[in-house]
């Protein structure tokens, strides 16, 4: 397994949508580096046989009767958000401008 | 039989419950006395982010008109509860311990809340944890840690500290935990405490705020073993709302608990959780729990899970890439934190999520979405996630090659006793080793039930003990928990808390505080 430079830990914070600092990456490369060796063992242990698991319990797609059910009012669905204007939440734009 | 102490906040749940039956003592007492208790210690043990006083006052009130006007109550009607800060709670804030989510008050409860409710439990406040659940000593929370209260310096656990450490302290009879690697049952380890983590979709996720989906499971914390039971047969049982939940009952846990028999019973000690790199009073407390299962008619034979030793790296691969996903949520829009970045003008919703997610979220929390983001990106999710998944099968089998063998499995909850608060907090693997004995049962899905051991010699703090159960079989843990508890309490001559130190407090503040 390749180490992880700084580059790709700050290259990682840009797809998770964090704004890490230089300092933050440079503390975070190293941590991460550390915890990669310790967990990288995992890769080589399983025969190529072995079907992987993704969930404890074997699941069945689960249905229900289509019906009204009560769900959340207009003003209990934003009573969280930062911004909200005209019972929707308000967000900063979302486009770069031209 | 009811509690013999005049202090409320020394019975059991189930003293509590009788008595609060036959109207010996009213729920509103009974609040009040942990009300109070929380306001004297809390100031040094800070398991709780939130007190609901008024909440929980009207919840006894409403509980105590209830059994005055004859209407029929669930079987712990009227006794307190305190919940982790990860499940949601309709008008009490609801954190999880990070400063993304400061002051967000849910618009709705979780299933188990809404459980806890009609079953007339009388939510005090929310417990302090780790943030998102990503630690083993609170000390990730973005509110200060919780102090153990066997010893205020150490941890109480992680991470659901919060909630042992309010049950250790006499704050609360029963608490709420959440378990993904550990968390219900590493904290009740090194605080004394019982707690259980139930089989995996036993009781429903609805209104948990995820972590690792495939993993997480909510579950008892108390302070004997039939008092966790009972809260079980609460909590348990099928949910329409959570699609992984079973669809069944809730295990018949008091019933087991009662009967605490472990004759003919075969017991597998696990040879890879133990031994080298435990501490040396856990094992001795553990050795003698494997002795007295035996005296008591129990066939205790060693069992070899060869892949354990690969569990922890598994989960630590597992963990983040779930965590990852779930924690994608948080993107400054919706509820919770939003921060404009400085110096950028008109920034758009991109910018704004990055800066908020990087001031919203510690250190921990940053380690393992980034970990997860790399071990689900492209070219590496071979590597990591998909061999990781692979482990879980060979882990899984393991069990089952065991639970073929014999009934129950046990080990030491923990490789050690509580450390000291600092120790390893910057040493990210050090502190998931804490985790190394109660992962294996998150991968498998199987039920786990940590219970107090005794107190190692070298240190005098508690170790725990950790039962393991096939999958749905949780009563079997309630069965040999309570059997092992009554022999301990007997060679102890009473709780094991009863050793703990009494705990420095703070004059009430209607009196005024200097």
């Amino acid at each position: 397994m390749a180490a992880l430079t700084r580059d790709d830990v700050a290259h990682l914070c840009g797809l998770a949508r964090i704004a890490a600092t230089d300092t933050e990456l440079d503390r975070l490369s190293g941590q991460l580096g550390v915890i990669l060796d310790a967990v990288a063992g995992a890769g080589e242990v399983a025969p190529a046989d072995v079907p992987p698991m993704s969930h404890p319990l074997p699941l069945t797609n689960v249905t229900r009767p289509d019906v009204l059910r009560p769900g959340l009012t207009p003003e209990q669905a934003l009573a969280g958000a930062p911004a909200s204007e005209q019972q929707r939440f308000r967000v900063p734009r979302i486009l770069e401008q031209d | 039989m009811t509690g013999t102490s005049p202090d409320l906040t020394r019975w059991s749940a189930t003293d509590l419950a009788a008595a609060l039956a036959v109207g010996e003592v009213s729920a509103v007492e009974v609040t009040r006395a942990h009300l109070d208790r929380i306001a004297a210690v809390d100031p040094e043990v800070h398991a709780f982010l939130h007190v609901g006083a008024d909440g929980a006052l009207a919840a006894a009130r409403a509980v105590d008109d209830a059994r005055a006007a004859g209407r029929p109550l669930g079987p712990l009607a009227g006794v307190p509860v305190a919940v982790k800060d990860v499940v949601t709670t309709q008008g009490l804030p609801t954190t999880a311990g990070s400063r993304i989510l400061a002051g967000w008050v849910p618009p709705y409860d979780a299933t188990l809340v809404t459980r806890l409710r009609a079953g007339g439990l009388v939510l005090l406040g929310k417990t302090n944890m780790d943030e998102f659940a990503m630690g083993s000593s609170t000390e990730h929370s973005a509110y200060g840690p919780t102090h153990n209260p066997w010893d205020l310096e150490r941890i109480p656990g992680g991470s659901g500290g919060g909630s042992a450490a309010a049950v250790a302290a006499f704050e609360a009879p029963l608490a709420i935990g959440t378990d993904t690697g550990g968390s219900i049952r590493q904290p009740a380890a090194v605080t004394g405490t019982v707690g259980v983590k139930p089989t995996y979709g036993g009781v429903s996720r609805y209104g948990l705020i995820a972590l690792a989906s495939s993993l997480d499971q909510a579950g008892p914390c108390a302070r004997s073993v039939l008092d966790a039971a009972a809260l079980h047969e609460v909590i348990g049982g099928h949910d329409p709302r959570d699609s992984t939940s079973i669809d069944a009952p809730a295990p018949a846990a008091v019933e087991a608990a009662r009967r605490a028999d472990v004759r003919g019973l075969r017991i597998g000690v696990v040879r890879e959780l133990g031994g080298d790199g435990y501490q040396a009073g856990v094992r001795t407390r553990f050795d003698e729990s494997v002795q007295l299962l035996v005296d008591a008619g129990a066939e205790v034979v060693e069992v070899s899970c060869p892949s354990f030793e690969y569990a922890l790296a598994a989960y630590y691969l597992i963990l983040p890439s779930e965590a990852s996903s779930n924690l994608a949520r948080f993107d400054a829009m919706r509820y919770g934190l939003r921060v404009v970045p400085d110096g950028v003008d008109a920034p758009t919703a991109e910018q704004v999520m990055a800066a908020t997610r990087d001031a919203g979220f510690g250190d921990e929390v940053k380690r393992r979405i980034i970990l997860g983001t790399y071990a689900l990106s492209s070219g590496y999710y071979d590597a990591y996630y998909g061999q990781a998944q692979k482990v879980r099968t060979l882990i899984a089998r393991d069990f089952e090659a065991a639970f073929g063998r014999v009934d129950v499995l046990m080990s030491p909850t923990t490789p050690t006793t509580a450390f000291r608060l600092g120790e390893k907090l910057d040493d990210p693997v050090a502190m998931y080793l804490s985790d190394v004995a109660t992962i294996p049962a998150n991968l498998a899905g199987i039920p786990g039930m940590s219970l107090p051991a005794g107190l190692a010699d070298e240190d005098g703090l508690p170790v725990g003990v950790q039962l393991l159960a096939p999958a749905t079989h949780d009563a079997r843990l309630y069965g040999v928990g309570a059997a092992l508890e009554a022999m301990l309490l007997e060679r102890w001559g009473g709780p094991l808390l009863d050793r703990a130190p009494a705990l420095p407090t703070t004059a009430p503040t209607r009196e005024g505080v200097a």
